[in-house]
């Protein structure tokens, strides 16, 4: 008679923290689910109907037939080049510069936190703050910007209201078309970028560094390795991962940039700086068609996953098995 | 860490020239980057006319403490930072509690569909805003109808994945023996979470809040697409607004920036340990 009894206590237990779990567990996954889960599905469901001020018909892959090939492919296109063109001009700056820093502040030395601190200030300004910084630095007729390039001899440049193209410029007009390169424009937003982000990527290229242990460096050093023999043999192999990792992040970032975009040009000069994600906030809040707009975001959606999907290979080791 | 540690004297002149070349880069970087908050700031003491003379003068001639005062003023600028405030409250404060409870049942409870809620999870985690802001913004605006209200900005960042995924690996580090001494039963847990758990946790604790609240106070996207009225609207649109509106009056907008950016600069400085660290260990990008 005792068994079943403590069969039945122990199952009462089993019941009672399943019961707990669940009640725990609530709270933050219907936030989630409604918001940020099947908000996403959603979005593949709206791309596939006929959808601008209300819901309409059913219309299959129309809407992509359309943003891919049709009416709107060719928005969508130059909106997507744009995105490229910023991520390939700040993606690379960014790891660079940010390794380079993060290797010099790795070594003891006095001062590091100070560098450190100033170097992350800007990533932890708002967005919206500091590129009002920017558009006042980057001012056409009274911009600091224009009085270094005066100091060096070159004359006044337009800056977030020029559309030419960056080589345009520097070869005098010679260069035309596609050589003509990024408008000075998206290279004015790009420097931006770059200066909000480099602080986050030391710390995490110093966290990377702190994880190579240091008999690697002792080893070489014994057998006579240079400085430069040390960081191309040792450092960046075994850095490698962290590298890949920042590199994903910031690409992701990039693909989704959005908010500087739209203080500091609002996509232009001539949609030069017209961003996938600013053309998404514009196709289907300022002109209506929820349809075109999901359907973008599906699409920007899919290539954002692809990086996820590397990331999330590397960072699973960083956060979710702890 | 991996300092050199070549100690040969003949080597001490060449390692000292490789420090001061190191400072020199490192200081050079330093004032590129810090230069942008040096104009703002002193823009925002220039009179108009000095902040508008070109080339420009690298000091102000007389301090418009003033320029404060005009920008403040002209905008609303004590409602932006209230509502601010109380959407930053609210969220960081009902994230935590969520986040906690269920960090809490995946790391020291077990249940049914554990895995699968959990994958569940990692899917809604990879979902990227991009994704679900059209959809969330036809729910509140045309369904909802919380459009241009304060909870409207509150509610869909009650929960966090990250949060969650944060504190479960700091639950999940907390010693089974803690548990077994607190003798934990179903009724026990809550108990437990409160006396022992929680009190273990409160550097995480810190960076969860301070990640959240810092979220908040940068949020500028969804309250531009579901808030109209000053009533409502944060501070970030209230510096988008303020730009459009005196757009030409720089030294007013640098003022305007300035209040904007102080009260961050200030939290970061004062907790930059809790923040650095969250980001180095997670590497979670805002």
């Amino acid at each position: 008679m005792a068994r079943p009894a403590i069969g039945a206590a122990h199952r009462r237990r089993i019941l009672a923290e399943n019961a707990l779990a669940y009640a725990f567990l609530f709270p933050a996954m219907a936030i989630l689910l409604v918001f940020h889960f099947l908000g996403g599905l959603a979005a593949v469901v709206m791309s596939l109907f006929k959808w601008d001020i209300v819901p309409g018909a059913f219309r299959g892959l129309d809407n992509y037939q359309n943003v891919l090939f049709g009416a709107r492919s060719e928005e969508f296109w130059h909106s997507l080049s744009v995105t490229i063109t910023y991520t390939l001009i700040t993606v690379p700056l960014e790891i660079v510069v940010s390794l380079i820093l993060a290797y010099l502040l790795f070594q003891k030395m006095r001062g590091r936190g100070i560098y450190r601190t100033l170097y992350y200030l800007p990533y932890i300004t708002s967005v919206i703050a500091a590129a009002v910084i920017f558009n006042w630095l980057m001012n056409p007729n009274y911009g600091f910007f224009n009085t270094l390039l005066e100091l060096v001899g070159i004359g006044p440049q337009k800056w977030l209201d020029e559309p030419r193209g960056l080589f345009e410029l520097i070869s005098g007009g010679a260069l035309a078309g596609w050589p003509a390169g990024p408008s000075l424009a998206l290279v004015g937003v790009s420097l931006f970028t770059i200066w909000h982000y480099i602080g986050f990527q030391v710390v995490i290229f110093l966290a990377g560094l702190g994880n190579i242990s240091t008999e690697y460096y002792e080893a070489a050093r014994l057998d006579g390795a240079s400085e430069r023999q040390i960081f191309t043999k040792i450092t960046l192999p075994l850095l490698s991962p962290t590298t890949f990792f920042v590199a994903t992040v910031a690409t992701i970032g990039a693909l989704k940039a959005f908010n500087q975009i739209y203080i500091m040009t609002n996509g232009g000069p001539l949609d030069t700086t017209r961003t996938l994600g600013y053309e998404i906030f514009h196709v289907f809040f300022q002109q209506g068609r929820i349809d075109v707009g999901a359907t973008m975001a599906v699409l920007l959606t899919l290539l954002i996953l692809l990086f996820t999907f590397f990331q999330f290979r590397i960072a699973e080791r960083r956060v979710f098995y702890g | 860490m991996a300092s050199a540690a070549v100690s040969r004297p003949r080597d001490l002149p060449r390692l000292r020239t490789r420090t001061v070349l190191k400072h020199v880069v490192l200081a050079a970087v330093a004032i590129v980057i810090a230069f942008p908050f040096y104009w703002m700031l002193i823009t925002a003491f220039k009179s108009f006319f000095e902040a508008t003379r070109f080339p420009p003068t690298l000091f102000p001639e007389e301090l418009h403490l003033e320029n404060f005062a005009t920008a403040w003023d002209s905008a609303a600028w004590p409602r932006f930072f209230t509502n601010t405030f109380v959407i930053a409250i609210a969220v960081t404060v009902g994230e935590l509690v969520t986040s906690i409870l269920a960090a809490y049942a995946f790391a020291r409870l077990n249940f049914k569909g554990k895995g699968a809620i959990f994958m569940l999870l990692l899917a809604t985690y990879m979902i990227p805003g991009e994704a679900t802001l059209i959809p969330n913004f036809v729910l509140v605006t045309k369904y909802l109808r919380l459009g241009d209200t304060l909870q409207v900005q509150v509610i869909p960042f009650l929960a966090s994945v990250f949060s969650i995924f944060l504190l479960r690996q700091h639950f999940l580090s907390i010693p089974n023996e803690l548990a077994d001494a607190a003798k934990v039963d179903g009724s026990g847990h809550l108990r437990f979470l409160w006396s022992v758990v929680l009190p273990l946790s409160i550097p995480v604790l810190v960076t969860v809040t301070l990640i959240t609240a810092l979220g908040v106070y940068d949020s500028f996207q969804w309250p531009l697409l579901v808030t109209n009225s000053d009533a409502v609207r944060p501070v970030q649109i209230g510096m988008a607004q303020f730009r459009t509106e005196f757009g030409a009056q720089y030294h007013l907008e640098m003022a305007a920036a300035t209040f904007v950016i102080a009260p961050v600069v200030v939290v970061f400085l004062f907790a930059q340990r809790y923040l650095i660290q969250g980001v180095a260990r997670t590497g979670i990008r805002g």
